[in-house]
This record gives structure tokens, C-alpha cells and sequence, in this order.
């Protein structure tokens, strides 16, 4: 099989990269690991999504002379999300790779918290980052992280201490000018934290292609608690490759919240690994699919620990002659005795040239686990639409008031409420096209 | 207000290709309670549901009005909003919406834009309803009936309609998985209700629901059409002595619509 890679991602690029950002040796040593392994792998196969023709690397690496400095004015589409009359708030904002906006609230760095730029922790706290950095996502597991690991740039560092527990969600916002976006989000919660964190990431002009390839690593220790929402809202011309891992220890907990909004082709994978026992991972997500978008998204839990729990839920409506493929995989390896998993797909196919395939997908090495799945795909209950016009309500009221509630499950748990309204507005012009 | 009067003449239904309403004439005006009882299958919920605008239900003539209005010409909704409401035997769940956004729109619905309710006086006016049903708080904040038990289902419907305030309300089968403490419950709300200003029209296999919901007028249906009339003795007697004797009296084998006519 031939490999097509981008012949300009080469040393010189990397190490110049590397040169820029003034990174410490072994992150170079990653980098340049990565892109051979870039360089050899194929495109990555899907089992039912075929992403041969999409792009994966045809854009012009683009590297930030530096950062922009703590900017008061902070851009007007961003500004309506973030709570800027508070003290109760924590943001970090990104153009491409440079840093706009930077907020820390006193109170949280005397608690040890840290929460500050990737690069600028590489500098400040290079052992905890090289402890963490590509631990739960490896540079070599495909084309895509291998060619995240070795180009990227931008994203954040979150480290919270031992018992910390932050009350108001943490905020990262990545807005795309440049058409290749690579940041890294590491977080790190401590035994006993709590934390919530609100990810934002979105293009600005219609007409560009952009490419975004994130990878997002959160590592919840003993006793943690850490809810992740994100929304991703790109452009119909680009491609979304995002891939989060969670690795969970013992009663630690991960709760993923993901709005898909993306007009583009979009691959969504999503990893929680529930080492120890009585872990647990909640996962949601919405996608609506709208013109001729494609998209393969997953979510996974792998149960290790005994008495761990999960659960799935994902929901998606088709438009247009959109598709998508919505993967829910469970795995039970040998000795997660005592585990429960709960995983549903649901699907609403509002169009009949849209297509959207729900599998639910057991592994089950442990025999004493309880594992559940449900799946559906289909028009809007006629019977439902039904028992709200019995009250009075106009046909396409309780179409909407049935759609909206669809997503209710992801809309309702995005924690801050101007990112809420956001995504509201998102779904808003996705039905409506 | 006047005083609503509902008028069904000669209603023939079919469902699928089948026969269901064989000709079937009520009246129930404000103020009054009519029970239909009637072994299964004898086409009671079709009765129900026709009136309120099923896409399923086929009718083959015959006509309903509402103070004189076509019924059968208006969709489900414009019927709710002229005040017909059906307490359904199986309420749907709606996941994602509240009980308390899913009411507030139907009121909205029939109060009309430019005089949506406040939604303080909606609330205050929910929280009193609820209460009254004794239902808890939380259920306000509840999806549409997602995971309610079967009575919690049924009291939602009571509070729907008190909530609406409909002309005539159809109660189909709300007794059904009741135990009785519920029963009561949601007859409180149908007796709070009750006056000149709404009729009612109860559906239900058993005499037990008309001891607390008292009828005026009890129908005996059986083979789609209502074959014996009366007053609360009758539901009474029905009760003692069940259905045999009617099917007696007027030479029936089979009292289902399957029965051909």
C-alpha cells in the first residue's frame, strides 16, 4: 500500500518547531519519533468509515512568532462565553497557537493549581509534563496521533493538587484563522480533586479548510472528579480528527459532555480506561449531521477494575444526505468482577438521504459484569408528536420541542451558560440549515 | 363561558380496513359525567382516540361537534385548543423536556402569541395544581413522564387537565394500574373540575373508579356502538351481576367488534 504524507512535514520543520518554543530535548526526541511513524503508516482505516480520500495533512504548518500577551480586549465571538465579571472564572484563550487571554484567579494558584499554556508548563514544570505528555494516547497508534505528537502546538496545561476542589469551571477557547490547528490538552487531577472543564474550539472564516487534530489526555486520580465538556464547531470545508482518553483510578470519576456541531468531516474518539475498581466514566454526546458531512464517532469504556461503572449515551440526528457512523463499545476485561455498563444509541433521521448507523458493541472477558445496550435509528414517534398536539401544540412546535429534547442530555450539562446558549444557537441553525 | 356541549352522531371508524365505531351518538354537555363501560375490545379507546384526532383512526361517516363546530375537519392540536382533552391510557414520554416547558407551551399554544402566560403566575398556578394532586416539586423539572411509575403517569394527565382547563375532558382507562390511594387521587382532580363550565366522559372496564368520579349517565358499549343507557344504577348492576345478562337481553354471542355486523 502507498503512503501519501505531506513532504514539507519534515526534521527541518520539526526541530524548528521545536527550536521556536524552546522545548526541552525529549520533546524533540518525541517529535521526531512521531514523524517517522508518521511517515510509514497509512491512513488509518475505519471499520465502516472510509477516510482515504479525506485530508489529513495537506495544510501549511503555520508557527506563532508568540504569544499575542494577555489581551484585555478579548475577540467579540468569544467574549458572550466567558463570564468576564467574575472573579469565579478561569480562562485560557488561543488563536491557532498563540495565547490571547490568560486568567487565574489568585485564589486557585495559592491552592497549587496550575493552569497555564502547554508550552509554557514544557518550561515551568517539564517533569510533570513529561510524566503525563502521549501516556493515554500513543504517538504511534495511527497516522493521526503520530502526526499530532510530532507537530503539535498549542492547547493547555491543567494540573489540580491533592483534595483541591475548584466550585466554577476552567475554560480553554481555540479559535481557528490558520487552516492547521494541533493543540494538546493535559489534564491532571490529583486524589481527591474536583474539577470542570469547559473546551470551546471553532473556526472564524467559512472558506478555509481547516484541519484540526487534537488530542486531549485527562488523568483522574484516586477519588477525583472531572467533567470535560466540549464543543467543536468547524467550518463545512474541514476536517476534525479529536481523540480524548481518560484513564481513571481507583473511585476516580470522568464525565465527557461532547457537542459535535462541526459542518465537516469529523472523527470523534473517545477512550475512558477504568484501571482500578470502583472507577467510573459518564459518557454523552450530540452530533447533528447536515448537507454532506460524514462523520465516525466513538465512544469507549474499557473496565479493568472491579465494581467499575459506566455509561453511554449518544445522540445523533441526520439531515440532508449527511452520515455517520456512532460506535458505543464496552469492554470487560477479566477481572472487572462486578462491573455495570449501561450504553445506548440513538439516532432521529429526519432525512431520507441521510444515513446513520448505531452499534452497540460488547467485549465481555469477565463473566461477572452486568452489561446493557440499546440502540435505535428513526423517524421522530409519531406518537409522540401526537400526545403534544393533544395538549394543544402545533405540529412543527412538538417536532422541535421533541428534537430539542433529544439533545437535552448534552445541552443541559454544559456548564457555563453562555457556551450553553452557544450551542443552542449551533443547533438552531444545524435544523434549520 | 356557556356551557360546552359535545355531539357525536351516528360515528362509524374504521382502523387499517377494520371496522372498529359502528355507529355511535352521545351528547354530554357541562356539568355532566357520562361513563362508557364495557368489556375489551368492544371499541371504547377507538371512541377516545377518534375524538381527539388519531392519524389512525379512519372516519367513515357519522360527525362530531363542539358547540356546534366540525370537529372532524380540525387536526389534533386545533381540537385541544378548542378545549377537548384525552386522558390517555398509555402517555408518551418525552426525554429532554421538562413537565413544566412541555405545559407552559400548551397553554401558550391556546392562549395565542402576544398573550403567553407570565411565568410566575404559570408556576405559582402549577405548584398549586401539584399539590392539590399531591404530587412532589420535583416533578415540575421532570421529562414528560421518563421514568414515572404507572400512577405518577396517570396523575400527570390529571394535572395536564387541570392545568388546561378543557370544555370536555375524556378520561380513557385512567384507572387502569391504579392502586387505590392513586385512584382517589386522580378522581379529586376530575371532581375539583367538575361544573357547568366542563364535560366529562369517563372510559373504563370497572365500577370501582365510578365510585369516587359519580356519573350521570353510564353507556354500555359492545360490537362498536353503545347498546344500553342509563343511569349510575346501571354501572351498579354491572358490577353485581357483569356483562352476561345484557349480552342476554339483546341476543349477543360475541360482544367484540370483531363480530361481524
Amino acid at each position: 500500500m502507498s503512503v501519501t504524507i505531506n513532504t514539507n512535514f519534515d526534521e527541518n520543520l520539526v526541530t524548528h518547531l521545536s527550536n521556536v518554543k524552546k522545548e526541552p530535548e525529549w520533546m524533540l526526541d518525541i517529535r521526531l519519533k512521531a514523524l517517522e511513524v508518521y511517515k510509514q503508516l497509512p491512513i488509518p482505516r475505519f471499520e465502516k468509515t472510509r477516510i482515504d480520500k479525506w485530508n489529513i495533512d495537506q495544510f501549511e504548518f503555520f508557527i506563532d512568532e508568540g504569544d499575542e500577551g494577555n489581551q484585555v480586549d478579548i475577540p467579540e465571538d468569544i467574549r458572550s462565553m466567558i463570564d468576564v465579571n467574575t472573579e469565579n472564572r478561569s480562562v485560557i484563550i488561543q488563536r491557532n497557537s498563540a495565547l490571547v487571554h490568560h486568567y487565574l484567579p489568585k485564589s486557585l494558584g495559592d491552592q497549587g493549581v496550575i493552569f497555564t499554556t502547554l508550552d509554557n508548563a514544557l518550561q515551568e514544570y517539564p517533569d510533570l509534563v513529561k510524566k503525563y505528555f502521549m501516556n493515554a494516547v500513543k504517538f504511534d497508534e495511527n497516522k493521526l496521533t503520530a502526526l499530532h505528537a510530532a507537530l503539535w502546538n498549542g492547547g493547555v496545561f491543567l494540573y489540580v493538587p491533592k483534595n483541591v476542589e475548584i466550585e466554577f469551571p476552567l475554560q480553554s477557547v481555540y479559535l481557528a484563522e490558520k487552516a492547521g490547528l494541533l493543540p494538546h490538552v493535559l489534564i491532571i487531577a490529583e486524589t481527591n480533586s474536583n474539577l470542570t472543564f469547559v473546551d470551546y474550539r471553532f473556526s472564524t472564516d467559512h472558506n478555509v479548510s481547516y484541519i484540526h487534530n487534537g488530542v486531549v489526555e485527562v488523568y483522574v486520580g484516586e477519588g477525583a472528579r472531572v467533567r470535560f465538556a466540549t464543543v467543536h464547531n468547524f467550518n463545512k470545508n474541514s476536517y476534525d480528527y479529536s481523540y480524548r482518553r481518560a484513564i481513571v483510578k481507583r473511585n476516580g470519576r470522568i464525565e465527557w459532555v461532547m457537542g459535535e456541531m462541526n459542518f465537516g468531516n469529523t472523527i470523534s474518539n473517545n477512550t475512558s480506561l477504568l484501571k482500578d475498581s470502583a472507577a467510573s466514566a459518564d459518557i454523552k454526546s450530540i452530533f447533528i449531521g447536515t448537507g454532506r458531512q460524514k462523520a465516525d464517532l466513538e465512544s469507549k469504556v474499557i473496565h479493568e477494575g472491579d465494581h467499575t461503572e459506566s455509561k453511554i449515551l449518544s445522540r445523533g440526528i441526520m439531515l440532508d444526505q449527511a452520515t455517520a457512523i456512532f460506535n458505543g463499545i464496552t469492554k470487560m476485561e477479566k477481572g472487572a468482577v462486578k462491573s455495570n455498563a449501561e450504553q445506548a444509541e440513538n439516532i432521529l433521521m429526519l432525512s431520507k438521504e441521510a444515513r446513520g448507523d448505531a452499534n452497540p458493541i460488547l467485549l465481555i472477558d469477565e463473566h461477572d459484569v452486568m452489561a446493557g445496550h440499546a440502540a435505535s435509528a428513526g423517524p421522530v414517534n409519531q406518537n409522540d408528536i401526537y400526545y403534544l398536539m393533544s395538549r394543544g401544540i402545533p405540529k412543527d412546535e412538538a417536532e422541535r420541542l421533541i428534537i430539542h429534547g433529544f439533545l437535552a442530555s448534552v445541552v443541559s450539562r454544559i456548564p457555563i451558560e453562555g457556551l450553553q446558549e452557544q450551542l443552542e444557537k449551533l443547533i438552531e441553525r444545524k435544523l434549520k440549515r | 363561558m356557556s356551557q360546552p356541549k359535545l355531539t357525536i352522531e351516528d360515528l362509524q371508524v374504521s382502523v387499517e380496513g377494520k371496522k372498529i365505531l359502528k355507529g355511535l351518538s352521545l351528547e354530554i354537555k357541562g356539568g355532566e359525567v357520562h361513563a362508557i363501560m364495557g368489556p375489551n375490545g368492544t371499541g371504547k379507546s377507538t371512541l377516545a382516540s377518534t375524538l381527539m384526532g388519531h392519524p389512525k383512526y379512519k372516519v367513515e361517516s357519522g360527525s362530531v361537534t363542539l358547540n356546534g363546530e366540525n370537529v372532524l375537519e380540525m387536526a389534533t392540536d386545533e381540537r385541544a385548543r378548542k378545549g377537548i382533552f384525552l386522558a390517555m391510557q398509555y402517555p408518551s414520554e418525552i426525554s429532554g423536556v421538562t413537565n413544566a416547558d412541555f405545559l407552559r407551551s400548551a397553554i401558550n399554544a391556546r392562549r395565542g402569541e402576544g398573550n403567553e402566560i407570565s411565568l410566575i403566575k404559570f408556576v405559582r398556578e402549577m405548584e398549586k395544581k401539584m399539590s392539590f394532586l399531591e404530587m412532589k416539586e420535583s416533578f415540575a423539572q421532570r421529562y414528560v413522564n421518563e421514568g414515572f411509575s404507572g400512577g405518577e403517569k396517570k396523575r400527570n394527565e390529571i394535572l395536564q387537565m387541570m392545568m388546561l382547563k378543557p370544555q370536555i375532558a375524556i378520561l380513557d382507562e385512567i384507572d387502569s394500574g391504579l392502586d387505590i390511594d392513586a385512584l382517589k387521587v386522580v378522581a379529586k382532580g376530575v371532581n375539583e373540575m367538575k361544573g357547568p363550565e366542563m364535560g366529562v366522559l369517563v372510559i373504563t372496564h370497572y365500577q370501582r373508579l365510578l365510585n369516587y368520579i359519580k356519573p350521570d349517565y353510564v353507556h354500555i358499549m359492545m360490537q362498536g356502538r353503545i347498546v344500553r343507557s342509563g343511569g349510575p344504577e346501571l354501572a351498579e348492576k354491572l358490577e353485581a351481576e357483569g356483562y352476561d345478562w345484557i349480552k342476554e337481553e339483546l341476543g349477543i354471542e360475541d360482544e367484540t367488534v370483531s363480530q361481524r355486523s
